[in-house]
Formats: structure tokens, C-alpha cells, sequence
């Protein structure tokens, strides 16, 4: 099978290019893109990427896989390759600065998460056990909590690419609401002061790239939508 | 929060409403000349001036005028913003440049208007 991948060394190239290789699948099988990733390192061992869990969890092996957003560790080469020749290309999630061959610098992605103040805020007193809520209250937070922060949304998202220091981007925003929506958070009316500005929430144009790529089949555009909805509830 | 001085409601909120509020402006004024001129078989322009003569045609136009304008500084501004990010002078000149044609289409409208 032939791979295409993106090769940037800032030590060594003075421009990215695209290299290419030709690997055998063991069996033919059905195997992820990170076992394809893995087969190409024993190949050529300059080749940079991340990975961890790999099974999906951890986030950290997004990137540009046929041109779709997603985790290398849980697609597989059949869904990748779906309607295209037997050739895979791979290019590092995009928008952001790369700092070697697939691995890029998620530092204004960790900025615009920071931005959300992604953790609990009240300002009662704290009870003897803990802060309860009913199974109804807990259920509105599914569907927002499991984000595991890969980037693959909001690195696919346009209007992120334009203003990635003032825009939060889809998975910022997802965990904006996340907390929003969490009967335990008292800081509600702060929250949403924050958000009304004309880039943090309004550069969102519901085209919805980050629905379509996100690995953990989630929902950023309607996370938004509820965010606008508060906003405008509050301010009109 | 991230602040802009040249955005039209100081914030993104107002200017989400502002920009749906006048495209709902602007569909009932196409709607309604549309449906005028298919109604309106025989439509000389002693009919079409006594249509814009009438007062409440007339604070309609302006209202639609006025849409117009707010709309498409809304628009434009975010497009300015978006794709116009590495120099703010040029960002700066483009916003002028659009208010100014902006400002003209609306005093030249409103001269048309009152001079019928």
C-alpha cells in the first residue's frame, strides 16, 4: 500500500514536502492507520507522530487522514481509503504551527480551552459529603463531558484557522457549555459575560466540520447553539 | 472577551441580532416589491411613483435602507476580521473604504426617497 506523509523537519528542510512509502500489510487486514504509522516508522525511524493509548481514549494521534480530521488509532484503513484509490495520505491536523512532520503545537488550542475556565466554579459554602444532583440534571451533561481534547474539531474548523487567539473553537466551547450546563456551577451570569464578545462564540457559522469529524461522535454546533440561545435569553 | 471598537454593536450578541433582524427586514421589502410588480400588471411610472410617494412606503424603504447598510457592515466586518488578519491598517482602510460607500448609499437614498 502506498503512504503519503507529510515530512517537516525545521532542523533540517527549509519547506515541508510529502514522502512517500510503499508497506505491506501483514494478512492483508483491516489494521488502524496507527499500525500503519507503526509499520512506516520501522521503515524510515525519523518519521515524528504522537500516539498513547492507542484505543481512542487519549487524544493525542489526531491528524489529517485523507483528508478528514481524525484519531489514527481507531481508523481503520478500510473507512480511510473508503471511495479513493489504495493510497493513504497523511497530513498533520491543520491550522496549527508544526512543529515536526505530523506533530503539531496545540498551545492556542490549550489557550482557548484555559479561556473557558474548564472546571467547577461555586461560590456556596461546601457541604458535608458532596454536591448532589438529580439523574435529570446529570443527564444534560452527556453528550459534552466525554470530549478528550484531540483538536480534530476545532483544527477543522475555518473560522478557528482565521482567529485561533480569539475564537475558542468548537471543543473550547463544547466544555464552555458543559459547564453552563452543570446544576453545580454557580458562575452562570460569568460565564456567559465572558462569551458575548463578537469573536469567542458569534465566529461559529454552524457549518458543522466539527460534527462531522469528531472521533467521540459528539456535538459542538448544538453545545453552541444552547451557548447563543443563554446569551441572547440573558441579553435581549 | 475579546474587544473590537469598529464592530457595529460592541458585541456579538447585538450584532447576531442586528444582522437577523434586518435580513427579515430586507426579505419582507423583496417579498413585498415582488408581489407589488406581479400584481400590478399595468405598471407605469405614475403608479410606481405614487407607490413610493405614500409615507408608509417611505419609512419602509428607509427601514429597508437602513437594513441594508447594518447588514452589510455586519458582514463585511467579519469578513475584514477574518481574512484580513495580518496588517490592521489594511484591515483599517478596508472598513473605511466599505463605511464610506456604506454612508453614500445611504444619504443618496434618502435624497432619491424624499425627492419623489
Amino acid at each position: 500500500m502506498l503512504v503519503s506523509i507529510y515530512r517537516y523537519n525545521p532542523e533540517k528542510d527549509t519547506a515541508p514536502y510529502m514522502q512517500d512509502y510503499e508497506i505491506t500489510i501483514p494478512g492483508n487486514r483491516d489494521v488502524m492507520i496507527l499500525d500503519v504509522l507503526a509499520l512506516v516508522k520501522e521503515q524510515d525511524s525519523t518519521l515524528a507522530y504522537r500516539r498513547s493509548c492507542r484505543e481512542g481514549v487519549c487524544g493525542s494521534d489526531g491528524m489529517n487522514i485523507n483528508g478528514k480530521n481524525g484519531l489514527a488509532c481507531i481508523t481503520p484503513i478500510s473507512e480511510a481509503t473508503k471511495g479513493k484509490m489504495d493510497k493513504l495520505v497523511l497530513r498533520p491536523l491543520p491550522g496549527m504551527p508544526v512543529i515536526r512532520d505530523l506533530v503539531i503545537d496545540m498551545t492556542m488550542f490549550y489557550q482557548q480551552y484555559e479561556k473557558v475556565k474548564p472546571y467547577l466554579e461555586n461560590n456556596t459554602p461546601a457541604p458535608a459529603i458532596e454536591r448532589l444532583q438529580t439523574p435529570e440534571e446529570r443527564a444534560k451533561l452527556d453528550g459534552l463531558y466525554e470530549c478528550i481534547l484531540c483538536a480534530c474539531c476545532s483544527t477543522s474548523c475555518p473560522s478557528f484557522w482565521w482567529n485561533p487567539d480569539k475564537f475558542v473553537g468548537p471543543a473550547g466551547l463544547l466544555q464552555a457549555y458543559r459547564f453552563l450546563a452543570d446544576s453545580r456551577d454557580t458562575m452562570t451570569q460569568e460565564r456567559l459575560a465572558g462569551l458575548s464578545d463578537p469573536f469567542s462564540v458569534f465566529r461559529c457559522r454552524g457549518i458543522m466540520n466539527c460534527v462531522n469529524v469528531c472521533p467521540k461522535g459528539l456535538n459542538p454546533t448544538r453545545a453552541i447553539g444552547h451557548i447563543r440561545n443563554m446569551l441572547l435569553t440573558q441579553q435581549v | 472577551m475579546v474587544n473590537s471598537v469598529t464592530n457595529l454593536g460592541r458585541s456579538g450578541v447585538y450584532d447576531w441580532v442586528i444582522q437577523r433582524l434586518t435580513a427579515v427586514i430586507l426579505a419582507l421589502y423583496t417579498l413585498f416589491l415582488l408581489g407589488y410588480v406581479l400584481a400590478t400588471p399595468d405598471l407605469t411610472y405614475d403608479v410606481w411613483k405614487d407607490l413610493f410617494s405614500c409615507t408608509a412606503m417611505k419609512i419602509f424603504t428607509f427601514a429597508a435602507l437602513l437594513s441594508m447598510c447594518a447588514h452589510a457592515w455586519v458582514g463585511l466586518w467579519t469578513i475584514s476580521t477574518d481574512y484580513l488578519t495580518s496588517s490592521a491598517v489594511v484591515r483599517f482602510i478596508f472598513q473605511l473604504v466599505c463605511a464610506g460607500f456604506l454612508f453614500t448609499y445611504l444619504v443618496w437614498g434618502f435624497d432619491i426617497l424624499w425627492g419623489v
